[in-house]
């Protein structure tokens, strides 16, 4: 049971990664990226395939980070350039990205075992497990450091003229291009820079399971979702520093839950119909709140 | 200052809902001059103002503002010589930012925004002390998200943001429009000050005959996308809301029609 936990919460830290950077795009961009479920296999493949080759680990999540905002460049093009309506610019960077990614790894899946013996590769994980740590519990403080890294960055970032700038653009685009900030670059900028983040994620991953595989951002969105929501259902939303904190605590929650019931039984099959109903009745609860509020006040009225 | 020259603007031409929105219309105002403009529904005003603020490229026609074309500039890129106000409370700010975060996002209009802090300690003296002048109590509320104000505190944050790096021009787009009449009333008050105190060449686009008769020094009265009144000096002075129906009437060769306006 604590190997189960730490797998979930080690899982949940690097996906927390993730979780940040669709918190960008969906909650202060307001645009529901689709992008990042090729961006988080792009970080994968770029990841694996330079490691493959003898790059050194940092400098391959480097690049994942390079390749997942270009991904997230292209989608901000296709927005504010094209003027094609944001989730449908993130729908065709996805899909784009799915032939890409497989001209990366140049195959479907690609394991980071070495020919010769099949032992593990060097990771970013290998200094903490000869530490003497478990895979889970290297992966664990890995997590742990780049997480607490990202929200220190993020949260000087987002106090900068740029960072507030961004912030406003989904808040009221008008009064931002009334104050002179142009929207597509503040668009372009949130775009790239949560689609590197996502793409590090992806990386992290990777590096982790000692494998890509070119399916595994299939319903990732969701799950950054579904992270985001869970963090801010439990942890509230007061507080930029409190916020980014409460993605990560979402994030780990998130995949200690779906530990939980797939340790009570559940097809591991059905772990996306779970998470997707989660996230509908998420998102759903406002109008719930709404209903229930006027039902009980025709209730009293009646009285 | 503002000159305007020959201006068209057709929204959705070649469909049945063709609409001329401006028809040659050109103006030439002054530096500090107070225009007020008024006209009923469809009449152009918004439209106008718009053009002037890039939301939108006329269809012909030029825009110069103190000697530079800005016909073809980007709305972001004009927003520099330029404060707005919309009728719309919502529109002026952004809700889940808090009123120093506001105000810093304006205090940067037309520089290079970069790495620095968004709001500097030095700033947030200065936006107390300007807050203060509002005489509504929001300078001690500085972090407070603007979403919880009402649509006054808004307009008069909004008039403040605007105003706050002393624009060339001061757009009002019926920015009264939205509030009650007390509300209106001091949001007019506070405008006629910051005009003044600043010195602004401003356009005020109103509904309102008695505030377009009453404000500005110059009054232009536009129907149909061109403007059919220019009355200024004196002649502004004296104006009268019967003497100004009764020339939009001559003027137009129609009878006066402004629901909105009468009844206000």
């Amino acid at each position: 049971m604590v190997h189960i936990l730490s797998g979930a919460v080690s899982l949940g830290l690097l996906w927390a990664v993730m979780t940040i950077g669709v918190y960008i795009t969906y909650r202060i961009l307001n645009i529901a990226d689709l992008t990042v479920e090729g961006s988080i296999t792009m970080g994968a493949s770029i990841a694996a395939i330079t490691m493959i080759n003898g790059i050194n680990p940092y400098v391959s999540l480097f690049l994942a980070m390079l390749g997942g905002m270009a991904a997230g460049l292209a989608t901000g093009l296709l927005i504010t350039r094209f003027k094609i309506p944001p989730l449908l610019s993130g729908i065709l960077t996805m899909i784009a990205l799915y032939s890409i990614n497989l001209r990366i790894m140049g195959t479907s899946n690609l394991s980071l075992l070495k020919k010769k013996d099949f032992s593990e590769m060097n990771t970013v994980y290998t200094p903490f497990e000869t530490l003497g740590l478990d895979r889970n519990w290297a992966a664990i403080v890995v997590g742990l450091l780049v997480v607490a890294a990202l929200i220190a960055i993020l949260y000087w970032f987002f106090g900068t003229e740029i960072g507030c700038a961004i912030r406003a653009t989904g808040n009221n685009p008008n009064m931002v291009r009334a104050q002179g900030i142009n929207t597509d670059t503040t668009v372009i900028l949130g775009l790239i820079l949560s689609n590197g983040l996502v793409a590090i994620s992806g990386g992290l991953i990777a590096q982790s399971q000692r494998f890509a595989d070119i399916q595994m951002g299939t319903g990732s969105i969701v799950i950054g979702l579904a992270s985001v929501i869970i963090g801010e259902v439990l942890f509230g939303k007061n507080g930029f520093l409190k916020r980014l904190i409460s993605l990560a605590l979402g994030a780990v929650t998130y995949r200690v839950i779906i530990a939980l019931v797939l340790k009570m039984g559940m097809p591991a099959n059905d772990l996306k119909l779970f998470t997707a109903i989660t996230v509908a009745a998420a998102l759903a609860l406002p109008v719930f709140k709404e209903y229930l509020l006027t039902l009980k006040k025709s209730v009293r009225a009646g009285e | 200052m503002l000159i305007v020259n020959g201006l068209y603007k057709t929204f959705n031409a070649g469909t049945v809902n063709q609409k001329e929105a401006l028809k040659n219309l050109s103006l030439h105002i002054e530096k500090g001059d107070f225009v007020t403009v008024i006209g009923g529904n469809g009449a152009g005003k918004s439209t106008f103002l718009n053009c002037i603020a890039g939301v939108y490229p006329p269809d012909q026609g030029c825009i110069i503002i103190d000697g530079i074309n800005v016909t073809k500039l980007p709305e972001h890129k004009r927003a520099a010589v330029m404060g707005r106000v919309f009728q719309d409370p919502m529109m002026g700010t952004a809700s889940d930012m808090g009123i120093e975060e506001n105000l810093a996002l304006a205090y940067r209009r037309g520089q290079r925004r970069g790495l620095k802090w968004g709001i500097t300690s030095r700033e947030r003296e200065l936006y107390k002390s300007l807050l203060k002048t509002l005489d509504l109590g929001l300078e001690d509320r500085l972090s407070t998200k603007v979403g919880l104000l009402s649509g006054g505190q808004r307009q008069a944050l909004t008039l403040l943001m605007a105003v706050l790096k002393k624009p060339k021009l001061l757009l009002l787009d019926e920015h009264t429009a939205a509030l009650d009449p007390r509300t209106a009333e001091k949001v007019l008050g506070l405008t006629d000050h910051l005009v003044k105190e600043y010195n602004l060449t401003t356009l005020m686009v109103t509904h309102n005959m008695r505030d377009a008769i009453k404000h500005g020094n110059r009054l232009i009265m536009m129907h149909d996308g061109r403007i059919i009144l220019d009355i200024r000096g004196e002649e502004k002075r004296k104006l009268t809301v019967e003497a100004l129906i009764n020339r939009f009437g001559r003027a137009s060769g129609e009878d006066f029609a402004f629901d909105r306006a009468l009844l206000s």
